[in-house]
């Protein structure tokens, strides 16, 4: 900070450090996140996705090792996992990923498109 | 010419057996170890003058710190305060095997699943455990879209479910797969400079300049997986402890 001839005032400081205090307390500064390069968001979707139908698949897999019903549980899981392969893709890409499910996130947004 | 994949095999220095169980003390065990130590001689030499006016080591330190501590208020509140130690540590153990695994013939521990899966995976049941502790059950809900028809939960819970289960798997083959590649492609780059530059010394020149381009990219790498890895797990964070 730049030196000044007279230093503030105490009510002055008082009133920015209630201020700070208060952007803490919110701690919602994370509109503004850094935008990654294109090949680091591309290479980030591939896993996103590759890495939802393999949780699928395993717990498929495993389900069916517990329950005895192979193949058909890892048939069901892996299109479950598809799926989520392919919402955490999308969720990666219009920046929904910082909650748990979906549906928060677009609550979330639509919230903070209303306040600003 | 070297064989790319070799610098990330495993060797046992000290051969140890517990209960049937290999425990060795490998090559990536002494890389760790070495981490720790530096990290914490580094941080706790820098800051012992306790200066007002910091030097130049002491800085160093006082921006990692702040570093850490303006990412965890930015992105889980001034509640997050409570859960700096952890994130800073993970931080600098992420940030330093990155940059030492960087030093020619050093090994790479984050090039190793195990381990960043590890470390996501820790992320990963804290960040539940304390979602569960502060909201309970309450928590459940948030695996099925607000508003959405009843008899799509049959559905949308499952692969909501499956979607919350990979995130320590996404976050962990983020950093592994960045630095096992950053590595493979420096020592291929290595590997055309000797040969080609053993029979004429002109054409070795090119892959070299290209080499020492990549060689910098791999620093920014190191230093952005470290901060992603970090930001991620405040992030996280952020969505155990403001549920609403």
């Amino acid at each position: 900070m730049a030196e000044r001839d007279n230093p503030p005032s105490l009510e002055e400081l008082d009133a920015r450090l209630r201020a700070a205090r208060e952007r803490e307390r919110a701690g919602r500064g994370r509109e503004e996140r850094v935008a990654s390069a294109g090949l680091g968001l591309a290479m980030r979707l591939a896993v996103e996705f590759v890495v939802g139908i393999a949780v699928g698949v395993a717990i498929g897999w495993g389900l069916d090792r517990w329950l005895g019903t192979r193949p058909w549980l890892m048939v069901l899981f892996l299109l479950l996992g598809g799926a989520a392969g392919v919402m955490n893709a999308y969720r990666a890409a219009r920046g929904l990923d910082d909650t748990v499910g979906i549906g928060a996130a677009q609550r979330r947004r639509t919230r903070s498109e209303k306040d600003n | 010419m070297a064989n790319p994949i070799e610098q990330f095999q495993i060797k046992p220095i000290v051969d140890l057996q517990v209960a049937g169980v290999n425990v060795s003390f490998t090559n990536s065990a002494v890389m760790m170890v070495v981490t720790v130590v530096l990290i914490t001689a580094f941080l706790t030499v820098s800051v012992r003058s306790r200066a007002l006016v910091p030097g130049r080591w002491q800085s160093m330190a006082e921006v990692f710190y702040e570093f850490i501590a303006n990412m965890l208020r930015d992105n889980v509140g001034s509640e997050g305060r409570k859960y700096f130690p952890f994130v800073f540590s993970l931080f600098m153990f992420v940030l330093f095997g990155n940059l030492l695994g960087l030093l020619p013939g050093a090994f790479t521990f984050t090039s190793q699943i195990v381990v960043t899966f590890v470390m996501a995976a820790v992320v990963f049941v804290g960040v539940t455990v304390i979602g569960f502790v502060r909201h309970g059950l309450h928590f459940l809900r948030f695996f099925f879209p607000h508003g959405a028809p009843l008899a799509t939960a049959v559905i949308l819970v499952p692969i909501e479910l499956i979607s919350y289960l990979s995130r320590p798997i996404s976050l962990s083959v983020r950093l592994f797969a960045n630095m096992t590649a950053g590595h493979i492609i420096l020592t291929i780059l290595g590997g055309f400079v000797v040969s080609l530059g053993a029979f004429y010394l002109v054409p070795g020149v090119i892959p070299f300049a290209f080499l020492s381009a990549v060689a910098l990219l791999e620093f920014g790498i190191a230093l952005l997986q470290a901060y992603v890895f970090t930001a991620l797990t405040c992030i996280y964070l952020h969505d155990a402890i403001h549920m609403h």
